[in-house]
């Protein structure tokens, strides 16, 4: 298990050399020059030039990218272009934000969906399962800034129940220990900040947490359909144990391999930055800063999240794999028991 | 009387008309007694097992009947009281033993869990059952493969495994489904005769569904024959083998073939198919592919008759008396008979 792990971490290498690769291209290529847009428009062609020269924008671009990867391999990602601070301090300040909403969006969507997914099969055909189906029609199909959009103007406009966009209310802001906030106000004890940071979170995170919960309802539904005409669930009722005790230990259990796969890879997406719902929210995260970077042509900080998210992603895959071999015990990543 | 079925009717409404899978059937089964059902597929016996389950999947459902268990009607019973004795007084063997265990729970998880339901002792005494009872169904090294995960072992002791979990809370009554069918001969044999010493060693009832003839030799005291959800003859099986009565028991017999059969005919094959459940003759089944059918047959459905200690829904004996019977035994049958009770 371990000799496969290291495995599969060694495989991140290549990957990410072709990510890098790629985005480096698609940047240099394809975005407009920054150094208008860094000096203004004003700037004369003397110290437009001055300013590539010193960002080695004028090298030849293999060059541009070697001395690239030289630094990202010592971890130094450069600096942006505008704040003049590090990539790597700039992802840090905001990765929190994003890790945080994708959790909080992650496990909602997870328990509702497994629920709804769950009970719509139990019940299949009933009107609950119509409901439920409907439900993640509507997941699915919902463009996610009408719904964040929505969900404001009844709780925060109509209702006045929760604020409508930013992270926190800027004088409870916790002392910052791993920069999510609800874990730092925990962990300092500063109740007043995790029930106001918790009231902020709970709309973006459900905005967000829609689609995934109507892709994961649907995937528990088929998976659970599916299992529950097994064999296995016969024997298990034939023993006499409770129904739920069948659906839940028997069924579900047996169920979980795709739908752990189905909630892995939403992990992986909304860890990469949800851009519509950080824009309508407000909320501070990686994705509409990445977006606002690639506008400005700040190359040095989108290759750095782009580096960061296809890491995120592939790691996310291990993890779902992984999770695989504790399921189910047929799965087997070594040579020795296959 | 340990169960009693009366007058059992099990119906599958489907949208294009109402499937009775199992028609009007009464047996009884007595305390340590194995009794067979045999019949083709889509004869209902396993439709009959599951009715006596409570296990029925939409849209089965009993239509009409009681199915008394030790004088209490398992039909009427609470979902939960029903539970109580499922598992624990009847319990069952399923036909698949490669897909009916859990593949991600350990044997020794799947055991415990049958035990730790119905009866009140600690998981640690629950452990030491499940290796004892892997043990009596001769799984050899039992405390180490109870570790195992399914997957890890072949069809024949995962059948045992079956065995040892129907058997862990000593159950008055077993339902094997075609227990033997997935397995080859060898294991076959095995598995009958664990059966049949387990039978002794509990001293339960075994109601072993099958289509099997040569297993139902081996293995039953008595039989009861289905065609089309409906018993069609029921004797004890030294009787049934000696002198089936029924054209289809008498057809099933000799379609059997013969190791010592030098002869170059063909093997006898009951002409024809069975009917569309949907579209059932209105005679007898059976009439469409009885060698001995008579006009009156294809209109009226005979009744099960008892004679001398026997049934038999044929109109070829509405008349006469059982000593003088039977359309004739073959040596097949008798060859198929002494081979099982060897085996015994």
């Amino acid at each position: 298990m371990l000799k496969y792990i290291i495995k599969r971490i060694l495989m991140l290498i290549p990957v990410l050399i072709g990510v890098s690769i790629i985005v480096f291209l698609i940047m240099r290529v394809f975005s407009p020059d920054p150094a208008p847009i860094v000096l203004g428009q004003h700037a004369t062609q003397q110290t437009v030039e001055a300013w590539r020269q010193a960002n080695g924008l004028n090298d030849p671009i293999y060059l541009q990218y070697f001395h690239y990867l030289k630094g990202a391999l010592t971890g130094d990602l450069g600096t942006s272009y505008y704040t003049k601070t590090s990539v790597t301090k700039e992802i840090f300040t905001r990765f929190p934000a994003t890790i945080e909403l994708a959790l909080v969006a992650i496990v909602l969507a997870s328990l509702f969906g497994i629920i709804i997914g769950v009970i719509s099969a139990v019940k299949k055909n009933s009107i609950f399962d119509n409901a439920g189906m409907l439900l993640a029609l509507v997941g699915v199909s919902m463009p996610i800034f009408w719904l964040g959009i929505l969900l404001i103007i009844l709780f925060s406009g109509v209702l006045h129940w929760l604020p409508s966009n930013g992270r926190i209310d800027p004088l409870l802001q916790p002392i910052r220990v791993t920069g999510f906030y609800l874990v730092d106000s925990l962990v300092t004890g500063n109740m007043d900040s995790f029930k106001d940071a918790l009231q902020h979170i709970i709309l973006p995170a459900s905005a967000l947490a829609m689609y995934s919960m109507a892709i994961i309802t649907r995937m528990t539904r088929s998976s659970m359909l599916d299992t529950l005409q097994q064999d296995y669930i016969r024997t298990a009722r034939a023993k006499g144990i409770d129904e739920s005790r069948v659906i839940v230990r028997h069924a579900l259990r047996n169920g979980l391999i795709p739908i752990i796969t189905v909630i892995g890879l939403q992990l992986g997406s909304l860890l990469g930055g949800a851009v519509l719902t950080e824009t309508v929210f407000s909320w501070p995260g990686i994705g509409a800063y990445t977006v606002a970077c690639i506008l400005k042509s700040d190359f040095p900080v989108v290759q750095g999240v782009v580096l960061l998210v296809a890491t995120i992603f592939v790691l996310m895959n291990l993890l779902v794999d992984v999770i695989y071999g504790f399921l189910d015990p047929r799965i087997k990543y070594s040579k020795k028991e296959v | 009387m340990l169960l009693e079925v009366k007058n059992l009717s099990t119906e599958f409404k489907l949208k294009r008309g109402i499937v009775k899978a199992v028609d009007n059937i009464s047996f009884t089964i007595d305390k340590g007694e194995i009794l067979a059902i045999v019949g083709e597929s889509g004869s209902g016996k396993s439709v009959t097992s599951l009715s006596i389950m409570g296990l029925l999947q939409k849209p089965g459902r009993i239509a009409n009947g009681e199915i008394l268990f030790k004088s209490q009607d398992l039909n009427k019973m609470s979902k939960k009281e029903l539970k109580k004795i499922r598992g624990n007084n009847i319990s069952m063997i399923f036909q698949e033993p490669m897909t009916s265990l859990n593949p991600v729970w350990r044997i020794k998880d799947q055991i415990m869990e049958s035990i730790m339901t119905h009866m009140q002792i600690s998981k640690k005494e629950a452990l030491a059952r499940t290796i004892e009872m892997l043990d009596t169904v001769g799984i050899p090294s039992a405390a180490q493969r109870a570790n195992d995960f399914p997957h890890q072992m072949s069809g024949g002791m995962r059948q045992r495994v079956m065995t040892a979990m129907a058997l862990a809370c000593e159950p008055e009554l077993l339902i094997a489904d075609e227990p033997t069918t997935a397995l080859d001969v060898t294991i076959q044999a095995q598995i009958l005769e664990l059966l049949y010493r387990m039978r002794e060693k509990f001293n339960m009832a075994v109601l072993l569904i099958t289509h099997d003839l040569g297993v139902v030799s081996e293995a039953a005291d008595r039989v009861i024959v289905m065609y089309c959800g409906k018993i069609v003859e029921e004797a004890d099986v030294r009787s049934l083998f000696e002198r089936p009565l029924h054209p289809y028991t008498v057809g099933l017999l000799q379609s059997i073939p013969q190791i010592d059969d030098d002869s170059d005919e063909r093997l006898y094959m009951i002409k024809g198919m069975v009917p569309n459940p949907l579209n059932m003759p209105s005679g007898c089944a059976f009439s469409d592919r009885c060698d001995h059918s008579m006009e009156r047959c294809t209109k009226e459905i005979p009744e099960l008759k008892e004679m001398s200690g026997r049934k038999v829904r044929c109109f070829l004996y509405e008349s006469e008396s059982i000593t003088c019977g039977g359309i004739g035994a073959t040596s097949a049958s008798v060859g198929a008979m002494e081979g099982g009770l060897a085996i015994k």
